[in-house]
């Protein structure tokens, strides 16, 4: 979102001015991100929630949700129009009296896993779940085998400061 | 031997930044695998742009394979695709549906009037709640149907002349083989 403002000229061309610049400046931005950290979706989006357990479901739910246009930010978050459409979507079937077990599927039925924050573990995803765990034993048998073999070949293990052995 | 070893762990990084690269460069990062690949499509029925009195639904197109194109007035991407359909949609042998997304009936009515039509039948989803069913979350998408309704292809992001001869058309041409 700052990304997108558009400094004044002067406060690159101008020396002297550039510090009371870079103060107004940076008070400006400073603003701007309280009010945006402040106006969350939900404000903007408000929907008619029977109780505050409702709400705080819903909120649980939809921070556990990928918006799928903005993909590094959850349902709950994101601001973009698509994401309030799957947050009415969301919001109706739980009216519906569905699960959140449900509500999951029924997403994951039309946008895939990829929707879920917290992949489950089957075929596609084994080498996410794992794979840091296979090169942790990778690195262990690395490390094993160096120090048998430097024990068999009667070096210390310990490294020694000729430089060589780096 | 032994001082070889960090160069060949940096012949190694490099190897994985490389295939990183070429990765991402060959495959679209935001694109969602779609579950609905030869899943029945959801059932529809929207109305039609012009005569927002009739109605297309799931069960009208049975019969035969058809292409639903999903675009928007107000999408980018929309625009690039647009040449490419006004050149190519005729020469695909079956009928293309242009599914309006999310959009204002009299925006989308000057835009075609403006860039052109090339669909068969336009039909309109302002709301946007057939598209969740579609697993839309963008535009332009693309998606294959075949004549008992399934959906047999899909293309997110904007059709290209080549993602058409390589990927649309041979799609089109196996489902004209199984039905004649």
């Amino acid at each position: 979102m700052l990304q997108h403002a558009i400094f004044p000229r002067s406060a690159v061309s101008s020396c002297r001015t550039g510090t009371t610049w870079i103060a107004a400046l940076a008070t400006l931005m400073l603003a701007l991100l309280i009010v945006s950290s402040t106006a969350s979706a939900q404000a903007i989006d408000p929907l008619p929630f029977r109780d505050h357990a409702e709400e705080l479901r819903f909120q649980h739910l939809t921070s556990e949700l990928r918006c799928l246009v903005c993909q590094d930010e959850n349902l709950a978050d994101s601001n973009a129009d698509f994401a309030r459409d799957l947050r009415h979507k969301v919001f109706e079937l739980m009216q519906e009296g569905q699960s959140d077990a449900q509500i999951k599927q029924y997403l994951v039925d039309r946008y895939s896993d990829f929707v879920l924050y917290d992949p489950p573990v089957n075929a596609h995803t084994w080498l996410l779940w794992f794979g840091p765990l296979l090169i942790l034993i990778a690195g262990g048998l690395v490390v094993g085998y160096t120090i048998r073999k430097r024990s068999q070949a009667g070096t210390p293990s310990a490294p020694t400061d000729n430089g060589e052995d780096w | 031997m032994s001082r070889l070893l960090p160069f060949f762990g940096f012949v190694l990084l490099a190897a994985l930044l490389g295939f990183g690269i070429w990765w991402n460069s060959s495959h679209d990062p935001t694109a969602v695998p779609s579950p609905l690949i030869n899943k029945p499509a959801p059932s529809f029925a929207l109305p039609k742009l012009d005569v927002p009195s009739q109605m297309v639904s799931k069960e009208s197109m049975l019969g035969k394979p058809y292409l639903v194109n999903v675009f928007a007035s107000w999408c980018f991407a929309c625009g690039e695709e647009h040449p490419v359909l006004m050149a190519e949609s005729k020469t695909l042998g079956i009928p293309v549906i242009g599914y309006d997304y999310k959009d204002d009936a009299a925006d989308a009515k000057a835009w075609l009037a403006q860039h052109g039509n090339p669909y068969d039948v336009v039909i309109a989803d302002p709301s946007g709640h057939t598209a969740i069913d579609f697993g839309v979350y963008g535009a332009p998408e693309t998606f294959l149907i075949d004549g008992k309704g399934v959906i047999r292809y899909k293309r997110i992001g904007p059709l290209t002349p080549d993602v058409i001869a390589q990927q649309l058309k041979p799609a089109i041409a196996a489902l004209q083989k199984e039905a004649p």
